[in-house]
């Protein structure tokens, strides 16, 4: 029964495309099969909305009269990157105030001018003969600027750790308060709505993707950085730990903030929740085998946050299941859990998704270009070397 | 009958003397301690719920303020600004109390103030900074 992209693409064209969420999608193949859901359903929508920390906007201002060639940058104190052209930028998320710190940052810029906020822009240079100021301080809007877009270095991670930790101490990390002993147990996937845990090896999401970005429509860029498909997988070839990721590119000024948010994590750092949706069409059955998925066939991996070192032991697995019944056992103890990543946002991005293929047919896009394939790549370490060991 | 909560900050040196147990035995107040800390010689703080009558109430809080007592009476509170929420949850794996916890169906953030006891480690972990204490 496999359907063509060209076929399915025809079919949104003319309204008649059926399009389900993941979550409703997999209902279906448990009520009447993964080969009935195969042959009814043409596209399955996903979506997550969790932190991503490998965000960015890259920013052009126009020129002043007389021009400059920004040197720093800084916006709302927030410093931007000056090694660009004379009025282009890019801010990432993480970067905090000089200041506020990390109360305010890259990402909480980006949140006011999505929310139409004029932000102040400094910036000063040496000056040049062809650029003679040398000090700028100004104020701009998202309307005021000449090109505004994510580029996104790595979102959507495909699976991500559960975080514990059996220190003594309270931790802080990018995943939250870890309370010692463990406390509690935290984790960050929208699991069976998870992008990339609904094609596990890449076979539809590839470069040129047509996906939703932050309430924009944007595309798979490239592979997203530590892309890691040579990782452990389950029978179903999904990642039981974090693996694929994705760099993707949307035009900000069509994004909303209600699927971008600006978040703080203490003792951390600044970092800001991004909604991803793609969508993944029902090719053949073997793609709708995975997509008829649930939370409790998809797996994470249990790490120690209180090894402060690149390899955390594991303590075991767990399902998403399991994850979202508020609790799971480790090293025979209760632990409480609580996510990172907001379902409820995810499945208003998969919704919503679904709504622009069905109602404003927004086609779908085959892969001008596949993502490194399982088996292709590891991820490779940084180790501390020196000229001479060269 | 009067029930209030009320925000303590206890000098140095009271920090040892049974403060409470005044409160129960000599004006017939039903306290009931929602966070303290009392480290000897050192400045302390609690917030307790205290229930009683309205005559017992005054003359207890009189009480508490002639030991040099800080009583704070429109004690704070933990407000959730659910436009700046995303639900995604991380508050309740800090909330050992469980007033705050996800609908099992929706998932979206429920916060049950009579289980709060007012510890603030969510105000900490929101990384939305949508929870704050007021006063």
């Amino acid at each position: 029964m496999a359907k063509s992209w060209e076929e399915i693409n025809a079919r949104i064209a003319s309204g008649e495309a059926v399009v389900f969420t993941a979550e409703e999608f997999a209902t279906l193949a448990a009520d009447e099969g993964v080969k009935a859901a195969a042959r009814r359903v043409d596209v399955v929508t996903t979506g997550t909305f969790g932190p991503m920390c490998s965000t960015g906007v890259i920013l052009n201002f126009g020129h002043s009269d007389p021009p400059i060639r920004m040197a720093e940058i800084w916006l709302n104190d927030v410093a931007a990157y000056g090694g660009l052209a004379a009025v282009d930028t890019y801010l990432g998320v993480t970067q905090p105030s000089s200041t506020r710190g990390i109360e305010y940052g890259g990402a909480h810029v980006i949140e006011d001018l999505l929310r139409g906020k004029a932000v102040r822009l400094r910036a000063t240079s040496p000056g040049t003969d062809c650029y003679p100021r040398t000090e700028i301080d100004t104020w701009v809007t998202l309307d005021d600027l000449n090109q505004a877009y994510f580029f996104n270095p790595r979102n959507a991670y495909q699976n991500y750790a559960v975080a514990v930790n059996t220190t003594d101490s309270v931790l802080h990390t990018y995943l939250g308060t870890l309370l010692p002993r463990l406390g509690n147990a935290t984790y960050c996937s929208a699991g069976v709505l998870s992008p990339l845990l609904n094609d596990p090896t890449y076979r539809t999401i590839g470069v040129g993707s047509r996906i939703f970005v932050a309430g924009a429509p944007g595309y798979v860029a490239w592979q997203g950085t530590q892309h890691n498909p040579h990782t452990d997988r389950d029978s179903h070839g999904v990642p039981v730990r974090p693996a694929g990721t994705l760099a993707v590119i949307a035009d900000l000024k069509a994004a909303s903030p209600e699927f971008y948010s600006a978040a703080t994590f203490t003792g951390y750092g600044v970092s800001s929740f991004v909604g991803i949706g793609v969508p993944v069409p029902v090719l053949d059955e073997d793609i709708a085998a995975t997509l008829a998925l649930t939370d409790a066939d998809l797996t994470a991996t249990i790490y120690d946050y209180g090894v402060a070192g690149r390899s955390r032991p594991s303590l075991g697995t767990v399902t998403y299941a399991e994850l979202r019944s508020g609790s799971i056992e480790v090293e025979g103890k209760k632990v409480p859990t609580g996510p990172i990543s907001s379902l409820p946002r995810a499945r208003r991005i998969a919704t919503e998704l679904k709504r622009w293929i069905t109602e404003e047919r927004f086609a779908i896009a085959e892969p001008v270009e596949l993502l490194p394939q399982p088996g292709s790549q590891a991820q490779k370490p940084l180790e501390i070397t020196t000229r001479e060991a060269i | 009958m009067a029930r209030k909560r009320l925000d303590l900050t206890f000098p140095p040196r009271q920090s040892l003397k049974p403060i409470i147990y005044h409160l129960v035995r000599d004006y017939d107040l039903v306290p009931n301690i929602l966070r303290a800390q009392i480290h000897p010689a050192q400045e302390g703080r609690m917030v307790l719920e205290v229930t009683g009558s309205k005559e017992n109430y005054a003359a207890g809080v009189a009480f508490l303020e002639a030991q040099g007592l800080t009583v704070n009476e429109a004690a704070s509170d933990i407000v959730l600004d659910e436009e700046r929420c995303v639900d995604c949850g991380l508050c309740t794996a800090v909330c050992k109390p469980g007033a705050l916890t996800l609908d099992p169906e929706t998932q979206t953030l429920r916060f049950d103030k009579d289980k709060c006891v007012y510890c603030e480690a969510c105000v900490i972990a929101c990384p939305r900074r949508a929870i704050t204490l007021t006063f």
